[in-house]
């Protein structure tokens, strides 16, 4: 590597050679597959078949048999030990492994842990569930239809497959821009499912230290110290004792947020044996039973002035949400972050009514560029507001121009109550119109269909939710979501700066030493991040 | 009812980045799990079930092949290179180099094959227009960087070692 | 992830691995040339073959030369060595079109043109191709040797008329006259299978079409010929019209399915349009 200036001065926006990267190219990465204990023993999991279906019986004892096998875990063993449900982050619950039922095509129905993973993948066939295959519900509409079948008929006061009925704004005040409008815009559409696809996938080594009780998992996980809360709470075990270690990550994009059954199943059966378990998850797993993104249907209109002055917004909402409610949604806010749906634009009446429902499919929703439903929102307001300027014969800049939320009113409190806290969007606009050639490319596009070609142009103005805030609004669990830096100063002049953010490959050990370097004085290469 | 066969062993003998052994396999040990767990060299890494992402990729007698589509056993008598093959006597290879210089990697998952796939490339092709790494490379994903900056990185190394060559 | 166990031999000559083949009870032996498709479906446990008779170190399979009037590719010729190969061009276009479509550059290296007619995917681009180019298969067993046409290969996806104990040494491919072709793909990314392929193969006799070859992939339970098509070629000058009712015929002979690739309407237009272009530069190639 090269050396190092030690100027004080302007080390942040100094492009700097990244201090990760020397053991990434040399193929001395720590990610967890690469973790070995010794004793360790690997897990699989049998995965359902079908989407929905009752489970009549679970026989592990030819697997039980094959020479390699230690054990194979079942919802029933769980269940003793009152482990077969964990929390989600929303408060819901999600089986670890299934008991009576199953309720998403590749569900975690058992675990074999055995010496070899090979050995493992053998066991797997050689377990036999008999299930009786239910009618299968595949979308939230359908879900919500009269006489479909429940889902979650596990959960006591749960007699349909509604979760949650949230609204946000004022829905009088909306009535009435609607009704005053001289031009009302529709747009329905559907954000479908997606997944983030991590190249790394999820996994873990879980190791309880029978004599200590001290339990460390090394873990994939963008959040370790949220997930150590969460351990404690579903394992019993004192947070004190647990230690979540989260070395390389090979790229999170939010799939690596969610707790999965596997991590617990690893736990649970590292404390049972007292050997450390490895679960590394296939990509078949990753992509049917993780934490995915979006799955929101929405339908909305926005009220408008005859000369393009937003006047309402009115949205209604129904969220795919799968088997369980697990988004890590940590705000407090009805609708969640999806009430950021006005955008950039100062619409004095909105109403949005949110629905979320269950379905025969994998939990989650809100991966991906770590959204709360941002993405969902924001994709909604611009491709509404691309409509209205279709329909209005508005050119597509000008209207949002005309509409930004003007500098002089920030902090600005939308009209379902988020708080913006600054922003001058105008020659943010500006800027993207002059960079791209605007006015350029209009002509050109005209041009073009002159001469039966077409030519698109794309805008969209983003209004960036980032952070979660003050403990008032903002919590998953009981959790909150602040965050803490600890830095400590040897007296050799070197630091070592402890976080509670986790890289996935966003370069924290050099970005972070960059800031310490700037406000202290000493160089990056002698500050380590952990 | 599935009836199972019984896993059969066998010895083979490959040379791994220079270094000859002679080990006991079962047949059906993909060639990544020798690596990884046989021989302790994690940097091969897995990253799909299909052979659809090129994470896994390594040289067999200097030729890119996915190493989770390969049995150990097909390797006997065979020369493997992976990543940590690269660099000679504590010298970083241009490639690695170039990576680093043009920060061609965020989480460092997909870079280990992406250096050997781009190694064996400037190998056979010294001057590749962009057109040429880019294609050279379309068997290897990178779900972080968006491609530009591991095309830059090669770029750089492809001049480095025309300098010094 | 992990295959289940197999018994595994790697014979030195054909005779050798034929044996072994034929020790095995239908099913239970399976070939192993390159594995790109093969080791992928064990590892989902789709599969599990009691043995695998890898035929890699089998000299004298890789032929790829064109002799005695016919155009010879071994059971050992890899995907790439098709792609560089200077032989592959001209009236050969379709095969030297086809060849740096074939999945991505990795799997190339490895997996081999008869390996891919034997695995008999319906996306799987060579099907296509040897279809247009009238190509046989050359296939061996420890009693007898035979020969058999391309269209009479592939019976149903992933089904081939070959029997368990034979293994393919040879594809060949008549050498025309005055011809052209190509293969056109279309596909999501590099690396995915075809959404829709078109391989066509036109020979020239006295101005007028001598034999048109027009094979489909993507768009039904096998690789399709679009008979009718090639039909209406026949013995007609290559021009716009003729080139636009092939294009029709074959978009009408095709029998795609709407998935996630694109509906049946969406595929059946780009076989339309794919056969149209294909011909059309063909025509080019030959005028060149």
């Amino acid at each position: 590597m090269t050396a190092v200036e030690t100027e004080h001065k302007g080390w942040l926006g100094r492009s700097v050679k990244r201090k990760e990267d020397a053991r990434f190219i040399v193929g001395r990465g720590n990610y967890i597959e690469d973790i070995k204990l010794p004793g360790m023993l690997h897990m699989a999991i049998l995965r359902s078949p079908y989407a929905h279906a009752n489970i009549n019986s679970i026989d592990t004892s030819r697997a039980m048999e094959l020479p390699g096998v230690v054990v194979v875990v079942t919802g029933d063993l769980l269940a003793e030990h009152k482990l077969a449900w964990m929390p989600t982050l929303s408060g819901d619950t999600q089986a670890v492994l299934a008991t009576d039922k199953v309720r998403m095509q590749g569900q975690e129905v058992a675990c074999v842990i055995a010496e070899d993973p090979y050995v493992a993948h053998d066991a797997l066939e050689l377990i036999d569930v008999d299930y009786e295959p239910l009618p299968v519900v595949m979308t939230p509409q359908a879900a919500l239809e009269d006489g479909a079948p429940v889902i979650r008929d596990d959960k006591e006061d749960q007699t349909d497959n509604r979760i949650y009925h949230w609204e946000a704004g004022d829905a009088e005040a909306t009535e009435k821009a609607f009704a005053e409008a001289d031009k009302v815009v529709q747009l329905v559409t559907h954000y479908p499912r997606c997944h983030p696809a991590p190249l790394e996938c999820c996994g873990c080594v879980a190791d309880v230290n029978p004599a200590t009780g001290k339990a460390t998992v090394y873990m994939t996980s963008q959040a370790p110290h949220v997930h150590r809360t969460v351990f404690a709470l579903v394992a019993g075990l004192p947070e004190q004792n647990i230690q979540i270690i989260s070395p390389d990550i090979g790229g999170g994009f939010g799939n690596k947020v969610p707790v999965y059954p596997g991590y617990v199943v690893a736990t649970a059966a590292s404390l049972l044996l007292g050997r450390p378990v490895k679960w590394i998850e296939d990509r078949t797993g990753n992509l049917i039973s993780t934490g995915f993104a979006r799955d929101f249907y929405m339908d909305g209109e926005l009220a408008l002035k005859e000369d393009g002055t937003m006047t309402g917004l009115r949205v209604k909402m129904l969220s795919d949400q799968g088997y369980a409610f697990a988004d890590a949604q940590p705000s407090k806010f009805k609708a969640g972050l999806f009430h950021i749906v006005t955008g950039s634009y100062d619409i004095p009446a909105a109403h949005v009514v949110t629905e979320g429902a269950y379905t025969n499919k994998a939990p989650g929703g809100v991966a991906y560029r770590c959204s709360f439903r941002v993405t969902e929102a924001s994709f909604f307001i611009e491709r509404l507001v691309q409509t209205a300027a279709y329909e209005l014969g508005a050119d597509p800049a000008e209207l949002r121009r005309q509409n930004f939320i003007p500098p002089e009113k920030f902090p600005y409190t939308s009209a379902t109550g988020f708080e913006y806290d600054s922003g001058d969007y105008e020659p943010a606009l500006d800027q993207a119109l002059q960079r791209v050639g605007y006015t350029v490319l209009r002509e050109e596009q005209k041009r073009a269909r002159e001469e039966g070609r077409l030519l698109g142009i794309g805008l969209a103005s983003f209004t960036e939710v980032v952070g979660a805030g003050p403990s008032r609004h903002y919590d998953i669990l009981g959790i909150k979501m602040f965050d803490s830096a600890e830095l400590r100063v040897h007296p050799t002049g070197k630091a070592i700066l402890k976080l509670g953010v986790k890289s996935q490959g966003q370069g924290h050990e050099t970005t972070f030493a960059q800031i310490v370097a700037e406000e202290l004085g000493i160089p990056p290469e002698d500050i380590t991040v952990q | 009812m599935i009836t199972q066969t019984k896993p059969t062993t066998q010895e083979i003998a490959v040379t791994v980045n220079g270094q000859e052994h002679s080990l006991v396999v079962e047949s059906r040990l993909l060639l990544v799990h020798l690596l990884r767990e046989k021989l302790g060299l994690t940097g091969t890494h897995v990253g799909c079930d299909t052979s659809s992402c090129g994470a896994c990729t390594v040289l067999v007698d200097g030729v890119p092949l996915k190493s989770c589509t390969h049995f150990a056993v097909q390797v006997d008598g065979r020369e493997v290179k992976t990543v940590e093959g690269l660099a000679k006597g504590g010298e970083l290879h241009p490639l690695q180099q170039g990576f680093h210089e043009e920060h061609g990697l965020q989480c460092g998952f997909c870079t280990p094959a992406m250096l050997l796939v781009s190694a064996a490339l400037l190998e056979e092709n010294p001057d590749p227009t962009e057109e040429e790494i880019r294609w050279a490379l379309s068997g290897n994903i990178c779900r972080c960087t968006g491609y530009q900056n591991i095309v830059k990185s090669v770029q750089w190394a492809a001049k480095k070692m025309k300098e010094t060559s | 992830m992990y295959p289940a166990a197999f018994e595994y031999f790697a014979p030195a000559t054909l005779d050798e691995a034929l044996d072994v083949l034929g020790r095995y009870d239908e099913g239970d032996a399976k070939v192993l040339a390159g594995g790109m498709s093969l080791i992928p479906v064990m590892k989902l446990r789709f599969a599990a073959p009691r043995a695998l008779v890898d035929i890699n170190r089998i000299g004298g399979l890789d032929t790829l030369a064109e002799e005695d009037g016919r155009l010879r590719i071994g059971a050992l010729v890899r995907h790439k060595t098709c792609e560089r190969s200077g032989l592959l061009k001209g009236k050969y276009g379709a095969l030297g079109d086809a060849a740096p479509l074939i999945s991505d550059p990795i799997v190339r290296n490895l997996g081999t043109v008869a390996g891919s007619l034997a695995h008999a995917d319906p996306q799987g681009d060579w099907g296509s191709v040897m279809l247009a180019v009238r190509a046989e298969v050359v296939a061996r067993s420890a009693d007898r040797e035979r020969t058999i046409p391309i269209d009479q290969l592939f019976q149903g996806p992933f089904t081939t008329s070959l029997q368990p104990n034979e293994i393919v040494t040879e594809v060949r491919v008549p050498a025309p006259g005055r011809a052209g072709g190509t293969y056109l793909k279309l596909e999501r990314k590099v690396g995915d299978f075809a959404t829709v392929g078109v391989a066509v193969h036109v020979t020239m006799s006295n101005g007028t079409v001598e034999q048109a070859g027009i094979a489909l992939t993507g768009v039904g339970p096998t690789n399709v010929r679009a008979a009718e098509a090639e039909e209406s070629l026949t013995a007609q000058a290559l021009d716009e019209e003729a080139i636009d009712e092939a294009a029709r015929l074959a978009a009408a002979a095709a029998q795609p399915r709407t998935d996630l690739r694109g509906t049946e309407e969406y595929k059946r237009n780009v076989v339309r349009i794919f056969t149209a272009r294909g011909l059309r530069k063909a025509k080019e190639a030959m005028a060149s």
